[in-house]
């Protein structure tokens, strides 16, 4: 049994360790040892994904004990997909985070990123419904680090809102999973799969119970309408290349629909019938319409990209509803692009407010941004991309999801959500664009900053007691911030110039999550380690034995 | 014994729900740890309730009791509890900081938070 499949997850887990214990003192070594960290992690997950690219599907038992005793991990193409998404965006956010200081402005910033990733990567390759609450749990209480990391009242308080919603997600989740367990007996994902379609429809309330908590969990990782309100605040307030990894935290929850619905409720279950037609999509279209209103009222640049967000994450769950191989294909298609793209725009959102002075986030008449046709470009692109606009990749994934909707009931509902939803996106792009990038020129430039009108003002809460947003705005600028946004667009443009590969790819995925069998079969006919079992009284003995040389493979 | 369970798991979740919809953080911090032992509880009953039972393989032992639940039981207790410290301190910080421990932002600036940097005219 090779070992490289927990490679992915042991290795952040040591390297936090290190980070905290032995070199918390030292930023550079900190910094040197989490990008090295971070970049083994992207070549070891292209190595897995490279593996399961064939269609193979790799098990690693923990501890060598056999499923469904035994916790185990799966990497299919699904997973690995994921967690190369991930370990893609890390090295760039990372290269931000030095570039621009954030990790100095608070302390373990390193250690809880890697812990973070060690949570997300664990979450997308386990294969047992317990341990992914337990890797849910791992990487929420990093990313509570995270968000308040550099404190500040605005982040604190929206700090509190996000530890406490997510607080009441994890019990809603053990109380899931407790259900489940209850009725079958099992908490593995593919001995649940065969369990479940074992149990007989006229008695179960319990396990359709558990499929819809479930389903809610999922939801409020994924800011599925009405389970949304913690994102807002969270992404708006949390530091900017926190915001851009939280882009994948809630494809977690995508995923996590994706994968218990497809194996464990499949869509032919007799039990879980309805659930997506009459609940999940209409709710994902509700979610996109939200998103884009949000974009067009948002009176704050990061609240508006934290809203497109949303947006995005309502369009790729209406794929997910419509649950074909084609409308999950393109739900995979449109979560790589909209990871990209939202975590560029969340760094973008972060250069213009550090570049704008006392304006910072506001969607006013401000002076014009220093360096600003660099930002400009780049937010011009990365709203393209956000918006769905040809030529990018945003256009490509969308035109997959309206393609994939036809075999929904609902066809028309999601067509005409979704285009008029991205027009009023388009608005508001347009909008916060113009007012950031050309009407500041229109403004005399009377004393530094230029006074904010306080009739157009809008009302909003709370910038202050963010000394980041203002910083020495004649202090020359670092390059790595560019770099690092320019390589998120990079990815985007590769996906748009490689989209048929990835789109060839994606649909292999799709059609291996429809035909689990061979998944249920590896992971419940792999044997395990042997504990014989002779005589009665030497029973404890043999056991200690067999562990040990179980240990040693 | 089920009746008792149950109707504790029901108490618990319902004084949780209410304390959770509260205004200020510290009943709602009250909330989620009753609601996070009401599904502890839960979870240990869902492996049906065997009294004087033992979990793991014993000599004479007529019958068992489930081991997983205990087990389950036992990491969500560990991860409630690091949990509900985190929040704590947050909230501590968030009440520290702004002076007031209401859960929801201000609909309105309350005036209270002037960073140093910007000028008093702008701070909105």
């Amino acid at each position: 049994m090779s070992h490289w499949l927990i490679t992915p997850v042991v290795l952040p887990a040591m390297l936090a360790a290190i980070l905290v214990l032995m070199v918390r003192e030292h930023i550079v070594v900190q910094r040197a040892l989490s990008m090295a960290g971070a970049l083994a992690l992207t070549a070891i997950s292209i190595g897995l994904f490279w593996q399961a690219s064939d269609g193979t599907i790799t098990l690693y038992q923990l501890g060598n004990w056999p499923a469904p005793f035994g916790i185990v991990l799966v990497a299919d193409r699904l997973s690995t997909l994921m967690v190369l998404l991930t370990t893609l965006m890390a090295p760039l956010v990372l290269l931000y985070v030095m570039g621009s200081g954030w990790d100095t402005r608070g302390r373990h910033f390193h250690p809880l990123f890697q812990f973070q990733l060690m949570g997300i990567i664990g979450a997308f390759l386990t294969g047992d419904a317990f341990n992914l609450f337990v890797f849910f749990e791992v990487l929420l209480i990093a990313s509570y680090g995270l968000m308040i990391h550099a404190g500040g009242k605005a982040r604190l308080r929206a700090g509190t809102q996000y530890v406490l919603y997510n607080l009441l997600g994890s019990t809603l989740f053990l109380f899931a999973l407790g259900t489940i367990y209850a009725k079958t007996g099992t908490l593995n994902l593919a001995d649940l799969a065969l369990r479940v379609a074992e149990l007989d429809p006229g008695a179960s309330a319990g396990i359709r119970v558990a499929a819809v908590l479930l389903l809610l969990v999922f939801a409020i990782k994924a800011a599925l309408l009405p389970l949304h309100f913690w994102l807002p605040d969270s992404y708006a307030e949390a530091p900017a290349p926190v915001a851009a990894l939280f882009a994948i935290m809630t494809k977690v929850g995508a995923y996590g629909i994706i994968r218990v619905y497809t194996l464990v409720f499949p869509p032919d279950l007799e039990i879980t019938q309805g659930l997506f037609d009459t609940w999940l999509l209409p709710a994902a279209l509700l979610t996109l319409g939200l998103g884009m209103i949000g974009v067009l009222g948002a009176a704050r640049i990061d609240r508006l990209v934290a809203f497109s967000a949303i947006g995005s994450m309502g369009l790729l769950l209406s794929a997910v509803a419509v649950f074909t191989p084609g409308g999950i294909a393109a739900a995979l298609y449109y979560a790589v692009h909209s990871t990209f793209a939202t975590a560029a725009l969340f760094l973008l959102v972060d250069q213009i407010k550090s570049r704008r002075g006392d304006t910072g986030p506001l969607l006013v008449h401000g002076r014009p941004i220093e360096g600003g046709a660099l930002v400009a470009g780049m937010f011009f692109v990365a709203a393209i991309a956000m918006t769905g606009l040809p030529p990018l990749s945003g256009f490509l994934g969308k035109l997959l999801i309206l393609d994939a909707a036809t075999a929904s009931p609902l066809v028309w509902w999601v067509w005409t959500v979704v285009l008029l939803g991205s027009l009023v996106a388009l608005v508001g792009f347009s909008r916060a664009g113009s007012l950031i990038f050309w009407k500041a020129h229109q403004l005399e430039p009377d004393g530094p900053g230029g006074p904010v009108d306080p009739e157009t003002a809008p009302e909003v809460e709370d910038t202050t007691a963010q000394p980041e947003t203002t910083a020495a705005p004649l202090a020359p600028r670092p390059v790595l911030p560019m770099i690092a946004i320019g390589g998120l667009i990079a990815l985007l443009i590769a996906l748009t110039a490689f989209a048929g590969p990835v789109n060839r790819a994606l649909n292999a995925t799709a059609a291996q999550l429809f035909a689990p069998a061979p998944y249920i079969e590896l992971v419940l006919n792999t044997p395990g380690k042997v504990i014989k079992k002779d005589t009665h009284a030497e029973e404890d003995d043999h056991d200690a034995a067999a562990e040990a040389t179980g240990e040693e493979h | 014994m089920e009746l008792l369970i149950a109707s504790a798991v029901g108490a618990l979740t319902a004084a949780g729900i209410y304390l959770v919809l509260r205004l200020r953080t510290f009943p709602v911090i009250i909330g989620t740890s009753l609601l996070s032992y009401a599904v502890n509880v839960f979870l240990f009953a869902s492996g049906r309730l065997a009294l004087d039972a033992p979990p793991v393989l014993r000599d004479g032992a007529e019958r068992y009791t489930d081991p997983l639940p205990q087990a389950l039981v036992l990491t969500a207790i560990v991860i409630s509890f690091g949990m509900t410290a985190v929040v704590v301190i947050i909230a501590l910080g968030s009440w520290l900081s702004s002076d007031d421990d209401l859960v929801d932002r201000p609909a309105l600036p309350d005036g209270d938070g002037h960073s140093p940097s910007l000028p008093e005219g702008d701070a909105r």
